[in-house]
């Protein structure tokens, strides 16, 4: 493995609380032993790491003040927790959490609360071991564990922001988030990724762990609206116990490498799983989801929808299997991706994965890409509405169908003001003015 | 108003319209009646301009202004309006915005600004009423998953917020229920004036009982084979199609 990480890593092992050192250093262990992917790793085919830089430094903390560096910070009335360059600004959050949830960073834990992340920590990831995890592992000098008790009903969105900027060299965050949403308790969770204007050199390496206890409801919404120079790879694992229910929902604004794995585990029988998303690269950028609904046990169900616009020279991946255990009988799932490429050198790539060893079952799978609609187009004209602007339009339309999946309303509206805006000062997301 | 001469058009290589004359003067209701497949939608769909129907010849000309020079959505600025047999759903576009939309192209076109989005709220969901549509399909997407009497009833609601200067009705009435076709027929008999006209595609003379035109044409054969006034319509419901066919070939 060469060691481009080897600033923040060594961090890591310096700053890591001392109850989490045996795990960083098995972090380390895994990640040291293993080697990058190329594209002939089936994984990673359509996806190059040559982005990535030679050498990352350690985030610096105090390196970006939020205001001086353009970023306003939305806020959806719910609890906030900001991170700039990966450290914690209890100046941007708030202090104390609503009833019913901690949310506390793994530096601050107290002992009971340290047993507890150890106890959970990568059980949702389980036995896979991807390399990036091992990465993150390896570099956990800080995360968050939001522990939502049994039966609590929170009803503002839990609001972790993760903020990046310049520090005038490549440096490297490493994210982890853990959420333990205990027995019958219903709760939101935003993670948004946001970027300062301007250029910067950052990487992002996330993990994401949800576990959801029996008959528990989580909202999950991950927002990747940084742009340009922010890379991103980061992985959501979510593990579901019996009649939980987990509505995912996704976007991805781009950059030149941006690579979101999501893998949902239906561990107990009658869990349910919603997962939603959207993805608009454009310019030079990529963005590769890959998704997998793991069906371990009968009588679960799993809907999927991701759609994506590709603009101009950008590309994306789109990757959705569906793995049904041959225990898992009865098992409802199904997926559909749509793409619209507005450019002639825009690119996708997408593949549904359906491998499955039950026979008693539902499964519908699509996959499209296509321009815009003719007849549609013609109908908005016909009403006066020009080329340009029902192309606009029949765009955001197309993405806005899925942005009316998110039932958190101050977060809905945020999102379509904020891609109203983009449609309509980037001629290139839909297709252009001929 | 309209002027079209010697009309011939095409539908992918295939001859549909042959020659079809039509004059609408202002204030004018003109009824094209006429059997499957003779061209009538095709001569609503040629006016607006759709993709994929080619003019091979002849003209139209409408205030003024050569029809085929001019791009759909200049048409449509100019005063020109296709209610559409077949209203397309387009799903996350919500009507209210579409509506908005269209409203400001036509105010943009005479130089006003956009109409401010309270008071066009409230204008829509008055109009709604007209149409008998509930102002929640305000909020839903374009059509989506109207029902073929709710597609109408948009269409319609469309014309009454944009008030053009000429209206085409493409078989409107197909598909509807009397109470419907009723609704319809109060909505376009409330907007005729001396300025303004409509030509009204169908297949029955049942819309006719409701809006009276003052002319009747038959199409057949993609030319306008004979004209009169609604006398030829209740002619033509108590005889069929058949028989002018015959004469005509």
């Amino acid at each position: 493995m060469p060691d481009f990480m080897q600033q923040p890593l060594d961090r890591a092992a310096a700053v890591a609380p001392p109850w989490i050192q045996d795990y960083v250093q098995a972090g380390r262990t895994r990640w040291e032993a293993s080697s990058m992917p190329t594209r002939k790793t089936e994984q990673w085919k359509y996806t190059s790491l040559r982005s990535l830089q030679p050498d990352y430094a350690a985030a610096s903390d105090g390196a970006i003040i939020l205001a001086d560096a353009g970023i306003e910070l939305p806020r959806f009335q719910g609890f906030r927790m900001v991170f700039v360059n990966g450290h914690f600004s209890p100046e941007h959050s708030d202090s104390k959490a609503p009833a019913g949830v901690s949310m506390v960073r793994f530096a601050d834990a107290d002992a009971a609360q340290a047993k507890k992340i150890r106890d959970h920590l990568g059980v949702a990831v389980g036995r896979e071991q991807p390399l990036f995890t091992a990465l993150n592992d390896a570099a956990l000098a800080e995360g968050v564990f939001l522990d939502i008790e049994p039966r609590a009903y929170i009803e503002q969105p839990l609001h972790v922001i993760w903020v990046s900027g310049n520090q005038g060299e490549a440096f490297s965050i490493n994210q982890r988030l853990l959420v333990l949403c205990g027995e019958s308790s219903n709760a939101s969770v935003i993670e948004h990724f946001a970027g300062a204007k301007g250029e910067q050199q950052s990487f992002t390496n996330g993990v994401t762990e949800l576990l959801l206890e029996t008959d528990a409801s989580l909202n999950h919404y991950r927002l990747h609206l940084e742009e340009a120079d922010a890379l991103h790879i980061g992985r959501v694992h979510a593990r579901q116990d019996g009649r939980s229910t987990l509505n995912s929902f996704h976007i991805a604004l781009g950059s030149v490498l941006k690579r979101i794995d999501l893998v949902v585990d239906h561990v107990g029988q009658g869990a349910h799983c919603e997962v939603n998303g959207v993805y608009l690269p454009r310019g030079q950028e990529h963005i590769d989801y890959h998704t997998c609904m793991e069906h371990r046990v009968p009588n679960c169900t799993s809907s999927e929808t991701f759609r994506g616009i590709i603009a101009d020279e950008a590309t994306a991946v789109f990757n959705g299997r569906i793995h049904i255990h041959r225990d898992a009988q009865k098992t409802k799932a199904e997926l559909s991706n749509r793409n619209l490429l507005t450019s002639t050198r825009a690119e996708v790539n997408t593949k549904p994965e359906l491998e499955i060893y039950a026979d008693d079952v539902q499964c519908a799978h699509g996959a499209t890409v296509a321009q815009l609609d003719d007849m549609s187009l013609h109908y908005l004209r016909s009403r006066g509405v020009s080329r340009a602007d029902a192309q606009v339009m029949l765009s955001f339309g197309f993405i806005n169908e899925v942005i009316n999946s998110v039932r958190c309303d101050a977060l809905r509206a945020y999102l379509q003001a904020l891609l109203s805006e983009r449609f309509a000062r980037d001629p290139a997301l839909s297709g252009g003015v001929s | 108003m309209l002027q079209i001469e010697n009309l011939h058009a095409s539908v992918d290589g295939t001859d549909i319209l042959k020659g079809l004359n039509l004059t609408v003067q202002a204030g004018e209701v003109h009824a094209i009646m006429g059997p499957n497949g003779s061209g009538k939608s095709t001569l609503g769909h040629v006016l607006a301009g759709r993709p994929g129907y080619n003019v091979t010849a002849g003209t139209a000309t409408f205030l003024g202004q050569d029809l085929f020079e001019l791009e759909t959505e200049e048409r449509a600025r100019l005063g020109l309006f296709l209610a559409f047999q077949y209203p397309v759903e387009i799903p996350g576009v919500s009507n209210m915005e579409f509506l908005k939309a269209a409203v400001d192209a036509q105010r943009e076109q005479r130089g006003e600004k956009p109409i401010d989005a309270v008071s066009f709220m409230k204008t829509a969901r008055e109009t709604c009423k007209i149409v008998d549509l509930d102002p929640t399909f305000l909020k839903r997407g374009v059509n989506e998953g109207f029902s073929g009497g709710e597609k109408k009833r948009n269409e319609l609601l469309q014309m009454l917020l944009l008030q053009p200067t000429l209206g085409i009705l493409d078989e409107t009435d197909s598909g509807l229920d009397i109470d419907a076709l009723q609704v319809v027929a109060r909505g376009v008999n409330s907007m005729r004036s001396p300025d303004r006209s409509f030509v009204m595609v169908t297949h029955y003379q049942r819309l006719l009982e409701f809006i009276e035109p003052d002319f009747v044409h038959v199409l057949a054969g993609g030319r306008i084979v004979r004209s009169g006034d609604k006398e030829l319509a209740l002619e033509l419901e108590a005889r069929g199609y058949a028989w002018l066919e015959e004469e005509v070939a």
